[in-house]
């Protein structure tokens, strides 16, 4: 699991973030970071930071969001098989960027959701048609059952050869 | 009574201690080698220091190479090469991981927050406020620690603040008393003279040890000086080894009557909060000033803000467009001693002083760079960033082509902008629509 010198940068970041100094971050904490405002998917790596309905998020949960980045490998040394299911296996990384597509959180991802994470990355560069006919192509591609929308299991399907451990992951130094 | 006579008695020997040993060698411009002594004290007791905390630490540690401060791994690989890699050339659903890992890599570290606080220490100084990770180790360093305390509150940050005083007394009476000159050669020498004792007196009221490098590239008459911004005494660490005009807005309070004094003796260059947004009246009055070869170079922190001196940022172009010959200077100060940097979001000025007096000394090297100027086909943001690369380099200093305003204001959505588009070429030149 997590070190204690890691946890306790860790806490040393959260709190040179934590501008009004009251033990939890905002969005606008976030937003004061520049190389995550500049990202077109900001917005929506911020809001995963926050439970549903919150604009606060304490220490803990925001230790819980990044340990779904953590490197698997660091689970081979407690390998607790009854235990529940690490949040950085390579299942729960699929299921946060799931996530990051299904809006209103209905485990599908449909057309309009698709478009604008879509819109989020191209900005004003593509045409509604065009995004429009990449939108149509990418569903199509990955719906096995028909139904114009994505579920989580075609999205993890459609990802089987990616090396999903490697993209998600952020290594710790030391 | 006998009390009153003793207490002036040791008033007077305190003032005669203080004159005979700082001033009127600061006057003279040498120097009686006591600094020189406290410093090789202090810097033996911090090896000693350092090798006490490394046996006392109980896992052995990996070796800690200065550049690898940083918490995570970041990948640098661009864009295109992440995304495009997969030979299919549409958009797939797995892009939006490198956006996402990008992202969180920002949120645990980024490079640009990291540089408005104090730089990280890798080994505690025995300053109670450096000490972030390190904890009990022994009882002789507690000792050393407790020693170290009481020297610099009860005996370094009375004598500091007594220099301070003095120099700052002098200055402004000094300069006033010469600015009643007529304009002639025997006043610019008296200003000179003037400005170099005080800066003297000021840069041992910080106990400053500063190392001047190739002083041949000295900046020049009708130069502009221009180097990285730290905190408030990069001007008195420059000004302690030649004579600049100073550029700045004008202020209240003491500050405002130091400037309103040397004014006076030497034509700085004060600016009234109204005027200083006004771009043009700035170059003008600037360029003035430089055209006029027997005025003395200005100094300029093209940053515009304090930066913690671990990098370099975006250098703003107006310090550049006033033409003439630039004169770039490094500053870097060994944060071992003392840290020099002015959070001024978490401290106020007089907080910031408070904590330099109580530290162990101020050590930096000050590096004159060869002169430059604006080439042909150069603009002023092209000369600007290679003036910046040179100072960066010399400096050890990472560059960053961030701007310094970032410490409180918004970034600009035109980055944004361009990732969006960077990201948009990749889809069109795959030829993935229709």
């Amino acid at each position: 699991s997590v070190s204690h010198s890691q946890i306790t940068r860790l806490y040393s970041r959260f709190t040179s973030l934590d501008k009004g100094e009251n033990g939890t971050l905002s969005r606008e904490d976030f937003q004061r970071i520049p190389e995550l405002a500049i990202n077109p998917l900001g917005d929506r790596i911020i809001n995963a930071f926050f439970p549903e309905g919150e604009d606060q998020v304490n220490f803990r949960g925001f230790m819980r969001t990044l340990a779904h980045f953590r490197p698997i490998e660091d689970n081979e040394k407690n390998k607790d098989q009854n235990g529940p299911e690490p949040l950085n296996s390579r299942s729960n990384k699929l299921h946060f960027a799931f996530r990051l597509y299904d809006l209103d959180k209905d485990d599908k991802i449909s057309r309009d959701e698709l478009l604008q994470v879509l819109r989020m990355m191209v900005g004003v560069n593509i045409s509604d048609e065009q995004l429009g006919s990449i939108a149509d192509r990418t569903i199509q591609e990955a719906d096995q059952d028909g139904d114009s929308a994505i579920s989580f299991a075609e999205f993890v399907k459609v990802l089987e050869k990616v090396d999903v451990e490697q993209k998600m992951s952020i290594r710790f130094l030391h | 009574m006998e009390v009153v006579w003793a207490v002036g008695q040791v008033g007077a020997v305190w003032v005669a201690a203080v004159l005979g040993l700082v001033v009127l060698p600061s006057a003279l411009g040498i120097s009686l080698g006591i600094s020189e002594a406290y410093m090789w004290v202090l810097v033996k007791t911090l090896e000693w220091a350092t090798i006490r905390l490394q046996k006392g630490v109980k896992k052995p540690q990996p070796p800690q190479t200065p550049t690898a401060n940083g918490i995570i791994e970041r990948d640098e690989t661009p864009m295109e090469k992440e995304i495009a890699r997969l030979h299919r050339a549409d958009f797939e659903f797995s892009h939006i991981f490198y956006f996402c890992r990008k992202g969180f890599e920002a949120i645990v570290e980024d490079e640009v927050t990291q540089r408005f606080s104090s730089e990280e220490l890798l080994s505690w100084n025995l300053l109670t406020r450096t000490n972030v990770d390190f904890h009990y180790i022994s009882l002789r360093l507690t000792v050393v620690w407790v020693i170290g305390v009481i020297v610099r509150y009860c005996l370094l940050l009375p004598l500091r603040f007594t220099l301070a005083a003095i120099g700052i007394t002098s200055m402004i009476v000094g300069t006033t008393a010469v600015g009643q000159l007529p304009n002639s050669s025997v006043k610019n020498y008296l200003s000179e003279v003037v400005h170099l004792t005080c800066s003297r007196i000021l840069v041992r009221a910080l106990s400053g040890t500063i190392h001047y490098h190739n002083k041949e590239n000295r900046p020049q008459k009708g130069g502009i000086c221009v180097a990285n911004h730290t905190s408030p005494i990069d001007a008195i660490i420059l000004t302690n080894d030649g004579c600049y005009a100073m550029v700045g807005q004008v202020h209240g309070g003491l500050m405002g009557i130091i400037q309103r004094a040397t004014v006076k003796a030497c034509p700085h260059v004060w600016f009234e909060r109204s005027e200083i947004k006004d771009r043009h009246l700035v170059t003008k009055r600037l360029r003035e000033h430089v055209a006029d070869k027997s005025k003395l170079p200005i100094l300029i922190f093209p940053e515009g803000t304090c930066i913690n001196n671990t990098s370099v940022m975006m250098f703003k172009k107006g310090s550049f467009e006033i033409g003439g010959t630039i004169y770039p200077v490094a500053i870097k100060y060994d944060p071992q001693f003392g840290d020099a940097f002015w959070n001024s979001s978490k401290y106020n000025i007089v907080s910031y002083l408070l904590r330099i007096m109580t530290s162990w000394a101020i050590v930096c090297n000050v590096w004159y760079l060869p002169p430059m100027v604006r080439e042909e086909d150069e603009d002023a943001v092209q000369f600007a960033n290679r003036v910046r690369s040179a100072i960066a380099r010399q400096g050890g200093l990472t560059e960053l082509p961030w701007d310094g305003g970032l410490k409180r204001a918004k970034v600009k959505d035109t980055f944004k902008e361009e990732q969006q588009k960077n990201y948009s070429k990749m889809l069109v030149r795959n030829g993935s629509i229709g």
